[in-house]
């Protein structure tokens, strides 16, 4: 009995989609990741498990779905070019249908500089967008690079990023309709701060109809203080916090700003509910998994759907 | 051109230190072009060696010699006759020059004395950018001549990643993002067209798929 992708069944019934981001640990406690799990069921459609993000070694992505599955969540696993080439990367796509993992999350990845294994050879074989053409066509005609034919094909739900807060900015849209056209079903965007920014990509997206061909789901986080936005702002790249968002965290007392940041991402929220063709969020509460529920519940958009089997 | 740094002075010191009669020999070709190991580096290097050794109470026997390339024959037979009086050749060539004034001198040890980097440009003087990594299959034809294999840090042929910014790459503001460079000198040279275009995965197999390339042409073999 094969289980489909929550997230797919949410998405095609047409229900705002709620997903969030789980980081495993630094270490092989599978009791984290249970936790982190637990803290989101019943908040959210699916969770997504990021691959040693940053470029810092961490519990693999893989495993840490697996669990996330056997305690009844739909995991996305995020897979990144970075670190494996076009072999492993197959293998591990097969592997994650194998174990009932349903969704997938196609990246490039950090570049390795700036981890903890900053001597580490950057792989790179394929890049993001050949990596979601290879999972689509493993998918939907059975073969693999080089049209070698699979005896089982996998089944996943396929996604892939953007970051309409990057340059160039035109090409951001042209870069969004590469990765709609090599297959990418749906898409979780950068954290947005800048909502007007957002608006105008939005705006370009809707422009190509590129609404009608991927899921997007609005990137969210919501920032702990005023210190985490001017950190985001000036330290991480294709980061967009504008000058009002940080001023906003100031004028409040140090020890209220955590309630303004979950306040910030609730209106956020709103504003991404009401905009033609955003299909959902996407909430990356870094190392803060327990605002989730709180943010959800805030921004009107709990309980989640019971979507029956069919 | 092949680029090169020298290495650290305690480097060299400490693989000549059981050595007195050292050939220090230069390349007149990329390395000189680079300023890392032309007549002019030669000298330098040679002369640090001797002062070195005199400060250290050493007697040492240094000669100098700089040949056109050290990756062709016919210049690495100057040192015939030469090389065998010294103990040890200190080689100020790049990787190549290295290895193929090993091969004709079978019983010579031979070290190098720079860390061979990049084939690059001379970008003004005293600045050197990498800009190929003989990838076998050059695509910068639809690149509008930007190489995203070398000039992107991930390598990438589709498109830029999130950390373009202002121009730049994420992961060293001092370097553009060569995905920036492309958009534009496609838009500038009347290529939109190639803009939405998906590369498919890339044939390493030309770059390493068999251990070292080679590349063997009949046409020039033939005269010798």
């Amino acid at each position: 009995m094969k289980a489909d992708s929550n997230l797919k069944k949410v998405l095609t019934q047409n229900v705002f989609a709620v997903t969030a981001e789980c980081g495993p640990p630094k270490g092989a406690d599978p009791g984290v990741i249970k936790k982190k799990g637990n803290l989101l069921k019943g908040y959210v459609d699916s969770v997504n498990v990021t691959d040693n993000q940053t470029g810092v070694v961490r519990l693999c992505s893989m495993a840490a779905c697996a669990i996330l599955r056997q305690e009844g969540l739909d995991p996305i696993l995020q897979m990144v070019t970075r670190d494996r080439n076009r072999i492993a990367l197959q293998s591990d796509v097969l592997g994650a249908s194998s174990l009932g993992i349903r969704n997938i999350l196609c990246l490039s990845g950090d570049h390795q500089s700036f981890g903890n294994q900053q001597q580490a050879k950057g792989v790179f074989d394929i890049d993001s967008i050949q990596l979601i053409q290879t999972v689509r066509r493993m998918r939907d005609s059975g073969q693999i690079i080089g049209g070698e034919a699979l005896s089982d094909p996998p089944e996943l739900f396929i996604g892939a990023v953007a970051n309409p807060f990057a340059d160039p900015f035109d090409y951001r849209v042209i870069r969004l309709g590469k990765k709609a056209a090599a297959g990418a079903e749906f898409i979780q965007t950068q954290c947005i701060y800048n909502v007007k920014r957002f608006k105008e990509w939005m705006k370009q997206v809707l422009d190509r109809g590129l609404d009608k061909k991927v899921y997007i789901l609005g990137g969210v986080t919501p920032l702990k203080s005023a210190r985490m936005a001017e950190y985001m702002s000036k330290q991480v790249a294709g980061m967009d916090v504008p000058g009002d968002v940080i001023d906003r965290l100031k004028g409040v007392d140090p020890k209220d700003q955590r309630r303004e940041g979950i306040r910030i991402a609730v209106e956020t929220i709103g504003a991404l509910k009401e905009m033609e063709g955003v299909r959902g969020v996407h909430i990356m509460a870094i190392e803060w998994e327990d605002a989730v529920p709180q943010i959800v519940e805030e921004a009107g958009l709990y309980p989640r759907p019971r979507i029956s089997e069919e | 051109m092949i680029t090169a740094e020298r290495k650290p002075m305690a480097e060299i010191k400490a693989m000549l230190a059981p050595y007195r009669k050292i050939l220090v020999v230069g390349c007149g070709t990329c390395v000189a072009e680079c300023a890392s190991g032309g007549e002019k580096e030669v000298g330098l290097l040679a002369s640090a060696l001797r002062m070195d050794a005199q400060i250290e109470g050493r007697t040492i026997e240094v000669r100098e010699m700089t040949i056109d390339r050290q990756c062709v024959y016919e210049f690495i037979d100057k040192l015939t006759g030469v090389a065998d009086r010294y103990e040890v050749i200190l080689s100020l060539g790049c990787g190549a020059g290295v290895q193929a004034v090993a091969e004709a001198f079978p019983k010579m040890l031979v070290i190098p004395a720079l860390n061979t980097t990049f084939i690059g440009e001379t970008k003004e003087p005293g600045l050197w950018v990498e800009n190929c990594r003989a990838c076998g299959d050059c695509k910068l034809g639809y690149f509008a001549a930007v190489c995203p294999v070398t000039r992107c840090a991930k390598g990438l042929y589709n498109g830029p990643c999130g950390g373009s910014k202002n121009g730049v790459c994420e992961v060293d503001p001092d370097t553009p993002c060569a995905w920036q460079l492309i958009v534009e000198r496609l838009e500038n040279t009347g290529r939109n067209d190639l803009l939405e275009a998906i590369y498919p995965p890339a044939d390493w197999s030309r770059q390493q798929g068999k251990g070292p390339r080679k590349i063997a042409r009949e046409d020039q073999r033939s005269e010798s």
